[in-house]
Formats: C-alpha cells, structure tokens, sequence
C-alpha cells in the first residue's frame, strides 16, 4: 500500500497545501512510481488519501500527459515533433527511432524496454531534436548518438535483471 | 554589458545560494524589508516592469491590487513554460534559480502573502527538486519561514509539480492545478487578486517577471527605466529557434530590431534566406521576414502594431524553404491537443481547423476548405474564456494573410501554371498520422 511504502513522503505532500485534493498530483506520481502507471489500485489508493472519489482521480490523471494510464516500457521515449523541433528534423529523427526500434507510434518493443511516443513542446526548443526518457531530457540527439544510448540502456537493462532487479 | 537576468552566462555557478550571496544576492529583498510594503510595491510600479509571461501587464499595478486583509495570501509563481519555442524560464530556474526565489520573496513580501507556490511544469521534474533545495538554502539562512529578516512576516515556498498541460500556463487553470482540479480556466470576475487560490488573494507571476524584481528594488526604478524604450522598460530574454544558427537564449534590452536579434544569434541558418518570424511562439500572428518587420523594434507595443505579439519573445525562424501549409498545420495540431475541452468554441474549433488543415495538407480538399478554415478561425476569436482559443487561431489566419496562395496551390493541384511548394519541408508523415 502506498500509504505504508511512502509514508514520510505522503506527509510531506499533505504538508504543504491547506487542502487534501490538492494532494491529487503529487500521489499520482508516487502511485505512478509504484505501479509503474496508474494503475486502478493506485487511483483508488490516491483517492482514500485525500478522501475523495476515485472518478475524481482518474478524471485528473487522464487530463494530465505524464500519467501512464497504461503500462509502457522501461524507457518511455516521447520525442517532441513541435514546430520549432520539426524544423531541424524532429519529425524524420522520431520516425527513424520508431523504424529502428521496429515499431509503431506509441508502441512498445516486444522485450518491453522501449516505448516510442511523440509529445509537445517540451521548452528544449534550442537543443532539437530531442526527447524525454521517463522523467530527463536527452538534447541534440541524431541516429547515431540515439542507437549508442539504445545500445546503453539494452546494457544497464540486462545488468540489472541478471542482479535480480525489476 | 553584463546580463541582468541571465548572468549564469556571466557568473558560473550563480543558481546556487554560495555563490549567489557572493554577487549581492539577497540585498534586493534586504531593501524591500526596510521598506512597507506600499513603498515596494510602489518602485515596482514606478520601474514599469511588464509581465514577461505573455501578457506584459504591469507587475507593479497587478500586485497593488491585492486588498489589504488578514488570513492567507498567496504567490504562485508560474513556471509551467510551455510555449512552442519558449525555453527561456527553463535557464532561469536551472541556472539563476537564487534570483528567481528572491523575486518571489519580494513579491510576496509587497503582498503579505502567506505562501509562494512554484507550479513547475513535470517535465521540469529534476529542477523542480534543484529548486527545493535551493529553497532549503535560502530557509535556512533566514529567507523563508518565521519572522524573515527579524521582521513581522512568515512566509512558506512550495514546489508543484505540473504534469503535462499547456493550458495550466493560464493563471486560473494553474489554480485550479493545484487545488487539485481539472486545469481549466475559471470565469472572471473573480479575478485571483481577490479571490485567487483556495478563494484567497493571490498574485500570479511568470519566472522571468519575478527575476527582474531583485535588480530594481537593488538599484532602483530609474536604473530600470533607463533600460529598454520608455514603455517597453527592461531587459528581455529572447528564445531564438528553428531556422537560426545559433539557437539559444539572448539577453537583449527591450527596443533593440529583429535585424538586431536575428544577427546576434548568428543569421539565418545556413545561409538562407528569411521567410517568416513567429516573434511569440505558436500564439502569435506569422510576420513576413520583410524590411518593415526587420526594422521594427521588439517592444510590446511596436510589435503589436504589426499585427503580431511580442508575448514571452519566443522568436522562432522559418527560412525560405518553409511550407506555410505544413507549419500552421504543426501549430493547429498543438492547439488541438493542449485544449482543454471547456469552452466548445475553442474544443470544436480546433478539431475542426486540424481536420480541414489535415485534408488541405495531404491534397484532399477544395478550394472551399480554405475560406472554411479562414471562416472557423474568425468564428472561434474572443469566444472563450481563456486566450487559448484565440492563439489557436493566429496560425491560421496570419498564414492565410501572407501566404494565401501556398493554401490554394494545395487544393488546386491540377493547374499546371499553380506552383505547388515542395513537400521536401516535410519529408515524412507527421506525429500522430
């Protein structure tokens, strides 16, 4: 229960707003955390918290682009194809990726490391193309550097199962 | 001239609070202290700082009018940046992050306000937490908390994490955010000034607004005057992308020519020639890349008299090769994602723009469907509650001003004499096709 596994930092949440729903957000990310997405568990969990109904969660939590509703891979690619960005080829850059990965928009890789999606504006307008994997930036991205970090992260997603990790 | 609000490019390290103090940081919110809060209130107004968020309200006269009442006040300082093409509070919380809590501070201190709460945008997810212990820094050198500067007022700073949602950039929508709500815009009046978060005073502020502050109340409102033009005060910073070779953030008093701006960061790239300026991102009107428009100096006024906005001075360059059809069809896209689906004209509206522009782009509409788009567009202009609805219609209507023909060469396609523009702008289907 996340009320158990997160407690100090619930209380720290609940700390800073006169008002529990304003608690919403910041839960959602620790139910995020843990589940990997928001799952239904945590949006019932989020709701007990702040003493609210669970419709009420969910409606907030489907509103927002940073909470998965669904599982996605390891790394959560979401490559930014706003104008500024597709000026200097962020759209050729994020179908490239999804070639090379072998996969649609907004799929998954069968070894469930990678999911490929486009987003908007993420005020990195300077260092395109570039992308978000899961919550940090990796700016002035082409092929080559993209297939390296890829190699990387197959890397450190093997070493980390083979220490029993998730 | 060193910078005034990015001096990150001046003084490494300056963010955090060692070095900060070294370089007289603090000494603007000492200032404010031995003064009442009217009297701060008063230089800000007199300085003519102008809102950097957008809007370019006058700071000072937004904050005076927050009534004088007991119980909680708040300052929410809006760093939720998500303007296509605006980057420029991203170097201000990353690198400048001290000044920034110092504005707020002084801003808060004007108001008596209570809280501050810094809505990031979630993407900003590491500066947020670079922020808070940036925060810890100032709370424990006596900046944040009980009694600050051995005076009468308390005053807590937060950290809110956004999540994805251009539209919580509105000032109502972020109070709506943070309570813990759908972040849409509220109907005004109320206007947050009286009745702002939770239903208390509250005073909304973007991040580059607030670092302004601490360099005016330091060296005063006539120093600050003497930057910039007469109505257009200050330094501004300028977010320079797309076709510019040196993109990248530029510090540049207020007044100074696109012409100016465009060769300080490096011309157009590689050597081409210049089609068109977005001067505010995806919400102002396109400008032509004329002489007339080169000439113009970046103020607020004179860049409005153009037709366009200067807005947050989100400066994004289309070169010669640029498709028009394809550019107001990428901004329309953003509208019609980031609307928040309250006010039908705007929700529907989109919808329908990115539909018709879809079928314009892939030559599958008439003639006809350009002077529909026009006609939704104009239908769709001061019909909703927030500016939303009306940014979403810049692209359109200002691409249609100036390059009409690019529009109907899509549709007419069997006309051999029509030059149709070459998709090499676009090479590949886009997002979400």
């Amino acid at each position: 229960m996340l009320k158990d596994i997160y407690a100090e930092q619930i209380a720290k949440i609940f700390a800073k707003y006169p008002d529990k729903r304003s608690a919403i957000m910041p839960l959602l990310y620790l139910a995020q955390e843990h589940y990997g997405y928001v799952s239904p568990e945590g949006i019932d969990e989020v709701a007990e918290l702040c003493e609210i109904d669970p419709t009420q969660v969910k409606s907030i939590a489907g509103f927002y682009t940073m909470y998965r509703e669904t599982p996605k891979g390891k790394y959560w690619l979401q490559v930014c194809t706003d104008l500024p960005c597709a000026l200097v080829g962020a759209d050729k850059f994020h179908h490239d990726l999804l070639d090379y990965l072998g996969i649609e928009e907004g799929g998954t890789t069968p070894d469930g490391l990678f999911t490929v999606e486009h987003v908007m504006c993420l005020a990195a307008c300077d260092r395109a193309p570039m992308l978000q994997c899961n919550f940090r930036y990796v700016e002035n991205l082409d092929m080559e550097k993209m297939k390296a970090l890829i190699e990387q992260w197959r890397a450190e997603a093997a070493q980390s199962q083979a220490d029993g990790g998730a | 001239m060193p910078n005034i609000i990015l001096r990150d490019q001046d003084i490494p390290g300056i963010g955090t609070y060692e070095v900060y103090v070294q370089h007289g940081g603090y000494e603007g919110l000492r200032k404010a202290l031995s003064l009442s809060p009217k009297e701060v209130i008063a230089i800000v107004k007199e300085s003519n700082l102008r809102g950097r968020g957008g809007a370019g309200f006058s700071t000072g006269m937004k904050w005076s009018f927050v009534p004088d009442v007991d119980g909680p006040k708040y300052v929410v300082v809006n760093a939720d940046e998500s303007e296509p093409g605006t980057f420029k509070d991203r170097q201000i919380l990353e690198k400048n992050t001290q000044q920034l809590i110092e504005g707020a501070l002084i801003c808060a201190y004007a108001i008596q306000a209570t809280a501050i709460y810094i809505y990031v945008r979630g993407e900003f997810w590491d500066i947020g937490f670079q922020l808070e212990r940036e925060i810890e820094k100032a709370r424990a050198a006596g900046w944040i908390g009980q009694h600050i500067g051995g005076s009468n007022w308390s005053c807590e700073v937060y950290v809110h994490w956004g999540a994805g949602a251009y539209i919580c950039g509105e000032e109502s929508a972020m109070l709506n955010s943070i309570e813990g709500k759908l972040g849409q815009p509220r109907v005004r009046p109320p206007f947050p000034a009286v009745s702002g978060l939770y239903g208390r005073p509250t005073v909304i502020n973007n991040v580059e607004t607030l670092a302004n502050v601490p360099p005016i109340l330091v060296n005063g409102a006539a120093w600050y005057k003497s930057i910039g033009t007469e109505k257009s005060p200050g330094p501004k910073i300028f977010c320079m992308s797309g076709h510019i070779a040196k993109p990248g953030n530029y510090e540049l008093p207020l007044g100074k020519t696109f012409r100016e701006l465009i060769e300080r960061a490096g011309g157009v790239r590689d050597g081409k020639r210049l089609k068109a300026i977005l001067p505010s991102g995806a919400s102002g009107p396109l400008l032509p890349g004329t002489d007339k428009v080169l000439d113009t100096p970046l103020t607020y006024e004179d860049v409005a008299a153009l037709g366009s906005t200067l807005g947050s001075a989100s400066v994004i360059i289309l070169d010669e090769d640029t498709d028009m059809v394809w550019a107001a069809y990428k901004m329309i896209k953003f509208f019609r994602h980031e609307s928040c689906g309250k006010c039908t004209p705007c929700r529907e509206g989109t919808y329908w723009l990115e539909q018709r522009l879809k079928a314009i782009y892939e030559r599958k509409a008439t003639r006809a469907d350009v002077e529909l788009i026009e006609s939704v567009a104009k239908q769709m202009q001061g019909k909703s509650l927030c500016a939303l609805g009306d940014f979403a219609t810049s692209p359109v209507l200002s691409a249609l001003k100036y390059w009409r023909d690019e529009f109907y060469a899509y549709v007419e396609p069997a006309k051999p004499a029509a030059k149709a523009p070459a998709r090499k702008a676009a090479p590949v289907a886009m997002a979400g096709d």
